[in-house]
């Protein structure tokens, strides 16, 4: 499967350590996006019925199939909860995470 | 290929590659959700053009770079020039059975773009052009362009003592685009996910420039849920203040025409945007909704 994935990547610290030029490689991950999510949806496996339709809609891509069901990538998950309001079966939760 | 032969894509039979991951959009963006649909129907052998607006901005956040395929900013009235340019250089380099897609926004396409966009129809370039309508710019906080509504609320057509939000209707992209004879043009919208990505699939082989036209709410802009934007886009559709429609070989075609239309007043009043208004204003968009829809019935159904 053809998806972006994170890199290793060492922060600049000085200034002459940023690369000059404006391009850099396709698929080129160096963050995740989970911090910015307050809450948190979980799929209820015995209710899903892996119709897959949190999988077409969810405009981050992080919900991917599994066991003729589905899971999602915390990594990048935002919590928008789109997944869950368009469940037909009611399968998905949303929780508020405990962040300190 | 005809559409009696194409396999009809949906969630079960639609590539798992993700071509539009890690961006940077807000919680629950449709925009968002559009690119990742068409680059999952366009593949691999896709390069992209994005103009300045809110998906270029998300996406390609140095040195964080969203697109998994070869991806790069244009201009923000460039799009389809750079498009045009894309595929010139390809062509040079031998590479001929690829597609060529550019995203603009609503702003990036109906104002500022609209030049070069008509350049390339004209041109009759084999590139896919494909605008993302959130109504207004919302990249640089939510100003009113040709595509916003009547009465919406932006930064500035504000909702006060003089006026009520946006005084103009939306500007008729969709048959500014048909008027050039494309070869295909389409409307959609995310909240028929299934009708678009299959409209992108056959923007795809046409031969010459093609055009779709994709409502994606914005619930920053538009002042919603952060999980509502794909229902939102359907009730767009069914209160009949969005349609969806083709436009091919020469003639247009409604592929849904609601029997009875769902509330314009529910449906904007879900939105923050559209809270200001009184019932005067909204008669006034449901005149405007039945006058277009009276249009396009009458000109696009007869005979067949
Ligand atoms: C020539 C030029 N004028 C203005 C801008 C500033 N600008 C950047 S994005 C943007 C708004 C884009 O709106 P739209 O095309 O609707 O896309 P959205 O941000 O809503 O996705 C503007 C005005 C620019 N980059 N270039
Ligand atoms: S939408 Fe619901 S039932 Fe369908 S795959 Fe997702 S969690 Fe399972
Ligand atoms: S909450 Fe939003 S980002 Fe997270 S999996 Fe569901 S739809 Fe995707
Ligand atoms: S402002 Fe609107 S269109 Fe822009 S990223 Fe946020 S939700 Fe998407
Ligand atoms: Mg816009």
């Amino acid at each position: 499967m053809i998806k972006p994935t994170l890199r290793n990547y060492k922060r600049p610290v000085y200034i002459t350590d940023y690369p000059t030029g404006p391009n850099c490689e396709s698929g080129h991950l160096v963050d995740k996006n989970s911090g910015w999510r307050t809450f948190r949806p979980t799929i209820n496996l015995d209710l899903c019925k892996g119709c897959l339709r949190c999988y077409l809609l969810c405009p981050d891509g992080v919900i991917f199939k599994s066991n003729s069901k589905v899971d999602v990538d915390y990594d990048f998950c935002k919590g928008c909860g789109i997944c869950a309001h368009e469940c037909k079966f009611k399968a998905i939760t949303m929780t508020k995470e405990d962040k300190e | 290929m005809k559409s009696e032969n194409r396999i009809r894509l949906n969630a079960q039979n639609i590539s798992d590659n993700e071509y539009f991951f890690g961006h940077k959009a807000c919680a629950g963006c449709a925009g968002s959700l559009a690119v990742r649909l068409a680059l999952k129907v366009l593949g691999e052998r896709t390069f992209t053009a994005l103009p300045a607006g809110c998906m270029s901005a998300v996406g390609f956040i140095y040195p964080q770079m969203a697109f998994a395929i070869n991806a790069m900013i244009s201009t923000f009235p460039g799009t389809a020039s750079l498009l045009s340019g894309m595929k010139a250089g390809l062509k040079k380099l031998g590479k001929e059975d690829v597609n060529i897609v550019g995203f603009a926004g609503d702003g990036g396409t109906a104002d500022i773009g609209i030049q070069a966009l008509s350049g390339a129809i004209d041109r009759r370039d084999r590139v896919i052009y494909i605008c993302y309508d959130n109504e207004a710019y919302m990249n640089t906080g939510i100003q009113k362009s040709g595509l916003t509504p009547f009465g919406t609320k932006t930064t500035t057509t504000p909702a006060g003592k003089n006026i009520r939000g946006c005084l103009t209707h939306k500007k008729n992209m969709f048959e500014i685009v048909a008027a050039h004879d494309i070869e295909y043009a389409a409307t959609a919208s995310v909240g028929y996910p299934e009708d678009f990505m299959n409209k992108v699939q056959k923007a795809a082989e046409a031969s010459t420039t093609s055009y779709i036209h994709v409502l994606a709410p914005c619930p920053t802009g538009w002042g919603t849920p952060t999980e509502t934007a794909v229902e939102i886009a359907k009730d767009a559709v069914d209160c009949g203040l969005w349609f969806l429609a083709e436009y091919e070989e020469g003639e247009f075609k409604l592929n849904r025409v609601p029997k009875e239309f769902s509330s314009v007043k529910n449906y904007l009043f879900q939105q923050s945007r559209f809270k200001h208004l009184t019932e005067d204003d909204i008669i006034e968009i449901e005149r405007f909704r039945d006058k277009k829809w009276d249009r396009m019935k009458s000109k696009w159904l007869n005979e067949k």
